[in-house]
């Protein structure tokens, strides 16, 4: 990602959808960085992923997991 | 694609499908609202993975399928117009008024474009000081702050010559009309992530609490919704009903501030007729007083008109989640999307073209 302007209402971000570059407004993202990843609709970033969370559900099945074993484990 | 790929996983899914058979003992009914999700479901075939106790109810979450009929025609009338550049997003432009669509229009000689973002209308106005741009606005809260800048950047730079034709709906007030008729039979609701990014979820507290109903605010990838089905069932499975978000990795309790204090900005809430399901109270947006010189309803002076829908569609049945679409019997016969008879046979978000899309062949309609 790439960002043009200063005024938070008219910033602009170029953005990597895997390859295929486009602008953006970043008017309702006004923290956001180069290198992070944002959720675009129509021509607007509307939220930040946030990496952390994004884990998560990967967490979640490795805890699923680990319940399934000691089941199985258990007599 | 980083944060896409990962959460297509097929075996990754099956752990959670396995999850789901484990925990279910009872027949439970769960609604996706939203039309993005229901695409994924029959796309990627979700609804096979899950155990028969499950059923997925498709819901009216399709910004064109509810937009009304009365609306489209008066777009229609609008693009007709010789110094009109009538822009609109690609689904809307055959979606069926009642007697023409914005496509047959544009092959008459009316100027009608095909817009990525609503920016780009305003862009246009710009460009084009001698015509009127119009831009139709369709959408759930997830596009009501991109209409919402567009107005406010023609406003800021004095644009005279654009305007909106705007159709916004509001999702909470849609559930709350579902759960409050009385053949509702759904009992948990993954609500609409891309919303929740805007909005938030604390104004489902309230409906969780009202209807003792499980809502999960939900993403749009298999694992996503499959997640999302697996907090509902256990919620319902263990007698709770609380608002959950699942989507966290773009969903915050709060939403998005600088967006909703925009919407708040340009936007007041009005009650909105939705194709197939009838007027809801405050469930739609309106342009505020100090921004009606970009209401295109009022600038073109377009009639109020009352239109009866085509008796042969069953869409507002298919919208309420009471049929499924291939049990209309139009469905792949009279209507298919080159020549549809409602909306959700349309859009990229309408059930019925999800169906025709991804489940043609009989067989792959399961039985359910």
């Amino acid at each position: 990602m790439r960002i043009s302007g200063d005024d938070p209402l008219t910033r602009m971000g170029k953005i990597d959808f895997s390859g295929v570059i486009k602008q953006a407004s970043l008017a309702y993202v006004p923290d956001v960085k180069v290198g992070d990843y944002v959720i675009v609709h129509v021509g607007f970033a509307l939220s930040k992923v946030d990496e952390d969370e994004a884990k998560n559900v990967f967490e979640y099945l490795k805890q699923i997991d680990e319940l399934g074993d000691l089941k199985e484990e258990s007599p | 694609m980083k944060f896409l790929d990962e959460y297509r996983d097929a075996e990754l899914a099956q752990k959670f499908a396995r999850e789901i058979h484990r925990i279910t003992t009872k027949q439970w009914k769960i609604m996706e609202v939203c039309g993005g999700q229901t695409h994924a479901i029959v796309k990627f075939g979700i609804d096979e993975l899950l155990p028969k106790e499950i059923t997925l109810i498709h819901g009216p979450g399709c910004p064109v399928c509810v937009t009304p009929l009365e609306i489209i025609d008066k777009a229609l009338e609008i693009a007709a117009r010789p110094e009109v550049i009538f822009t609109s997003f690609g689904d809307m432009l055959r979606v069926p008024g009642s007697t023409t669509d914005l496509l047959s229009v544009k092959a008459r000689g009316g100027d009608v474009r095909i817009v990525y973002s609503p920016l780009d209308a305003v862009k246009l106005a710009e460009a084009n000081p001698a015509r009127e741009v119009v831009f139709f606005g369709v959408g759930f809260e997830t596009t009501a702050p991109t209409t919402a800048m567009a107005v406010y950047q023609a406003a800021e730079k004095n644009l005279t010559n654009f305007s909106m034709l705007i159709s916004h709906a509001l999702v909470p007030p849609a559930i709350e009309a579902l759960m409050s008729s009385p053949n509702c039979q759904v009992q948990g609701f993954l609500a609409a992530g891309h919303v929740c990014t805007v909005m938030g979820f604390e104004e489902y507290f309230p409906l969780a609490k009202k209807y003792r109903v499980p809502i999960v605010v939900t993403g749009f990838e298999p694992l996503d919704i499959l997640q999302g089905v697996l907090m509902t069932a256990q919620q319902l499975e263990s007698g709770r009903a609380e608002v959950e978000n699942q989507y966290a990795r773009a969903v915050r309790r709060e939403g998005n501030q600088p967006a909703q204090n925009l919407i708040k900005k340009i936007f007041r809430v009005v009650p909105r007729k939705w194709r197939g399901i009838g007027e809801i109270p405050q469930s739609g947006l309106g342009l505020n007083d100090e921004f009606t010189a970009f209401d295109a309803e009022k600038k073109f002076g377009v009639a109020e008109s009352r239109v009866e829908e085509s008796s042969e569609c069953l869409s507002g049945l298919v919208l309420r989640g009471q049929i499924k679409p291939h049990e209309c019997p139009a469905f792949g016969v009279k209507c298919t999307p080159e020549h549809p008879l409602g909306a959700p046979m349309v859009s990229g978000e309408g059930a019925c073209a999800a169906y025709y899309r991804y489940r043609r062949r009989p067989e792959t309609i399961p039985a359910k």
